[in-house]
């Protein structure tokens, strides 16, 4: 296997020492089949242990290794030595506060994860002893938004959330709104009263950059539009003659 | 610096599949109870998200509980716990059906039911799945589902340190933040571990990074016996490099493994006769169970018959006659793992695989509610050892066991908890909180010539040579010393890094710690164990000996030895040890 010296550009930030970021340079002997996870692991295990990340799968799925790579937000397990340059910029993901070096404080985002009721809300019991009856067609109305792996990195790629973070973002709204489509929650209504307002969907400019970075192709900016849609169908809803409110 | 005192009913460590159903099962069956969830990392982030092929439960007309059963007992080469898997087998499609429910998006038949899909060892399709992203899924249904329970508290990002316990009564734990570097004590009458697997201990794993074994090592060293270590199973088709796992369900869907002269080696193997291609046949050839595949592999290296890739010996599954439909459709993650990392697009190309470590069968000592020999203490999900698994576990029954041992441990552990009750504060449990404390402080002040890394490659390489696929005394036997030899050397270890933040180089530190508790229990029980059965092969006692090791093993920690192992009665209620045919009926 053909190797490659990779010059990584990586940024430290300890709070009980530095005031502020700083770039450190490790030169890395790397595979061209390694991931740029492996080049990170070669300078934690051989160059300096201090290094902090988060990982964990190495496979696309828990979501942890979510960072700036030659500042775009990717996942570093699926980011590849093969299709980099000589030079490699590796930065914490951006809009969120740096905790140490490639770790973010992700407080926000798991507070909005909490608030979008992310569970399904029935008002008719659900069958006994068996599963809801689901056709493929309804499974395919909101599989594609339960691919969310929450790597945040459509938060780094979204210039609505750079500038406000009341902004409920991308990979919240979309999870949400695979709750809303799925054919045995009832909970839309609920759901819509606090995400179709000014933070929710209405806040989104629909530039389509977190869809473009979405490494599982969830596509949060269609979730988005769609939501806009049912926003408006209820806001008219709840407000015709006979209805609840 | 104080320590913070968090005070709460039920503590549970691990916040995978197993903790998560838990603490939803404690928190639906009484909302007074506070539930303090303690995780290393966001929930989302735990290791049951990597599960692909599915969750085991009868769902078919022409299933039965007692089928399911029987292919467990004989799957584990008798020596599952035979209660067990009976309430095992009963539960398991009725919390399927709760997590369907709960909104997991299982994939569906013509119908409209939930689709199930073939697997090794397993007698009818009775495989439970979303795709091939099946734990991703049961992972998030169920974090998900638990941000609606109030008093589940959760601490993310806490790195659990030891347990607490007084009189032999479990009374808590000690963990520390890890973007803090404080420290807190967690007290509680009940404790239940759900820390997961320790497939780090070795090489190659599909193991994440973070399965370091912490409540096994936490249990042993609170002098809890860990139970059947030598169970290690190997999955036999893992990308070789990454050691990424590509699920049974290539196989349960039709995929092939042939050896570099594209021969279907299985059959040599007691797997015969061949079936037809792309009409795979119940319980024999490439469904055949883990352990007889991973050992075929042993077998066709030996022999010269492997292929030769740029990350080493590899046999090649080929799926190319299930067409791009169907490996979009039902296998879509692998089709991109293969892809992405060994450059081989399962529609176009046979893919490289070898066996790669998965799985322990073994872990705390634990029986069918979940409690260890210690009160208070509880154990479910990969780091226990219930007897549901015995020497062999069948794929796509451990993604049903955090389930079905989930549930019903909360409900023991919130029984116990209230019967209990809190306990008032305790100067002795309070020392021994500290003392903790103290030894990390004294880690991080540690002085020596000694490398982390270097470490742990010692403790990988080892594992490999003396407790791999095949094993004999000699080999297992300097494992042992040599595992010995590198816990001594874990007092030179330096860690660098001073900072009370995100202090990664202290936290693999740890999880090196735990991870020699858990690798000198594997080696000690598979010198001992002086037979073959199941995962546990022995080059020099190659039969199965039921006069003799018809028991679990328990390993005992010893102060500055080797741990002390003892056997314990398998619980047999209805199936007598037979013989495991896997010809696919022809020998019946």
């Amino acid at each position: 296997m053909s190797q490659r010296t990779l010059e990584l550009e990586v940024l430290r930030y300890d709070p009980e020492q530095d005031s502020e970021p700083h770039f450190q340079q490790y030169s890395v002997p790397c595979r061209e089949d390694w991931a740029i996870l492996d080049a990170l692991n070669y300078v934690k295990e051989n160059l300096d242990t201090t290094l902090s990340y988060r990982w964990s799968c190495h496979m696309m799925v828990c979501g942890s290794c979510g960072m700036m790579i030659n500042g775009e937000p990717v996942l570093t397990c699926k980011t590849f030595v093969r299709d980099l340059p000589d030079t490699v910029r590796v930065e914490p993901l951006a809009n969120f506060p740096i905790e140490r070096d490639l770790v973010v404080v992700l407080d926000d985002v798991m507070e909005k994860l909490q608030r979008a009721q992310l569970w399904i809300i029935r008002q008719d019991p659900p069958p006994v002893d068996h599963e809801f009856t689901q056709s493929r067609g309804a499974l395919q109305k909101f599989k594609q938004y339960t691919m969310c792996i929450n790597c945040m990195c459509c938060y780094a790629a979204c210039p609505q959330y750079a500038l406000d973070k009341e902004f409920i973002g991308p990979a919240v709204l979309a999870l949400a709104h695979r709750y809303n489509r799925d054919s045995r929650d009832q909970g839309q209504s609920e759901r819509l009263n606090t995400l179709a307002d000014h933070d929710g969907v209405w806040q989104c400019s629909f530039v389509g950059a977190c869809s473009e970075v979405c490494p599982k192709h969830v596509d949060p900016a269609a979730a988005i539009q769609q939501m806009k849609v049912d926003g408006a169908i209820e806001w008219w809803k709840q407000r015709l003659p006979g209805s609840k409110r | 610096m104080k320590m913070e005192r968090i005070e709460a009913d039920v503590v549970i460590v691990g916040a995978g599949g197993a903790g998560l159903r838990a603490a939803i099962a404690i928190a639906q069956s009484d909302p007074q109870l506070v539930i303090a969830l303690i995780s290393k990392v966001y929930p989302m982030r735990s290791h049951t998200c990597a599960a692909e092929g599915g969750a085991a439960g009868v769902k078919g007309a022409d299933d039965s509980l007692e089928l399911h059963f029987n292919d467990t007992v004989s799957g584990g080469d008798w020596l599952c716990d035979q209660d067990v898997v009976e309430y095992f087998v009963r539960q398991a499609p009725l919390e399927l059906i709760q997590l369907e429910h709960w909104g997991c998006p299982w994939s569906r038949a013509e119908d409209g039911s939930v689709a199930v899909r073939s697997f090794g060892g397993m007698k009818k399709q009775r495989t439970w799945f979303a795709a091939d992203k099946s734990g991703f899924h049961i992972l998030h249904t169920l974090f998900q589902t638990s941000l609606q329970f109030p008093t589940i508290r959760r601490f993310d990002e806490f790195f659990a340190l030891e347990l607490l316990h007084k009189d032999g009564n479990c009374r808590g734990a000690v963990a520390m933040e890890m973007r803090s570097g404080r420290f807190f004590s967690f007290h509680a009458p009940a404790v239940i571990l759900a820390t997961g697997g320790a497939g780090q201990v070795f090489p190659f794993t599909t193991n994440g990074a973070i399965k370091t074994g912490d409540g096994m090592a936490m249990a042993y060293r609170a002098g809890v016996p860990l139970k059947d270590m030598e169970f290690v199973q190997y999955h036999p088709t893992g990308l070789p490099g990454t050691g990424i796992l590509l699920t049974e369900a290539c196989r349960g869907e039709g995929g092939i493994l042939v050896n570099k002269n594209g021969y279907r080696y299985l059959q040599d193997y007691g797997m015969g006769p061949e079936t037809p291609i792309g009409q795979p046949v119940f319980k024999t050839m490439e469904l055949g169970p883990r352990d007889r595949l991973s050992q075929a592999f042993w077998h066709e290296q030996k022999k010269g018959n492997t292929v030769e890739t740029p990350w080493g010996d590899c046999v090649l599954l080929d799926m190319r006659h299930l067409g791009e439909k169907k490996i979009d459709e039902r296998l879509p993650l692998v089709r991109e793992l293969a892809t992405y990392y060994v450059g081989h697009d399962p529609v176009t190309d046979p893919v490289p695989v070898r066996p790669v470590v998965h799985f322990m069968m073994g872990g705390i000592d634990s029986n069918l509610n979940g409690e260890t020999p210690m009160p208070g203490l509880f154990a479910i999900g990969e780091t226990s050892c219930s007897g549901l698994h015995g020497a062999n576990r069948l794929g796509s029954n451990s993604l049903t066991e955090l389930l079905v041992s989930g549930k019903r441990t909360a409900q023991r552990a919130a029984g116990y908890a209230k019967e209990t009750g809190r306990h008032a504060e305790d100067g002795a449990v309070t020392a021994q909180a500290d003392a903790v404390v103290k030894g990390v402080r004294d880690l991080l002040l540690q002085t020596g010539d000694q490398s982390l890394a270097g470490v742990r490659r010692a403790m990988r390489t080892t594992m490999e040579e003396g407790a791999g696929i095949y094993r004999d005394e000699a080999g297992t036997r300097a494992t042992c010393e040599k595992i010995a030899e590198l816990r001594g050397r874990c007092g030179a270890i330096e860690v660098n890094d001073k900072s009370n933040v995100f202090n990664t180089d202290l936290h693999q530190t740890l999880e090196l710690f735990n991870l020699l508790d858990v690798a000198e229990t594997v080696a000690e029980a598979s010198l001992q164990r002086r037979e073959s059965r199941g995962a546990h092969q022995r080059l020099d006692h190659t039969e199965r000996d039921d006069e003799n090791f018809l028991k679990h093993s328990l390993a005992f920690r010893q102060d500055g030895g080797r741990p002390r192992i003892e056997w314990l009665d398998v619980t047999i209620t209805r199936s007598q040890p037979g013989v495991r045919d896997y010809s696919g009926g022809k020998k019946e």
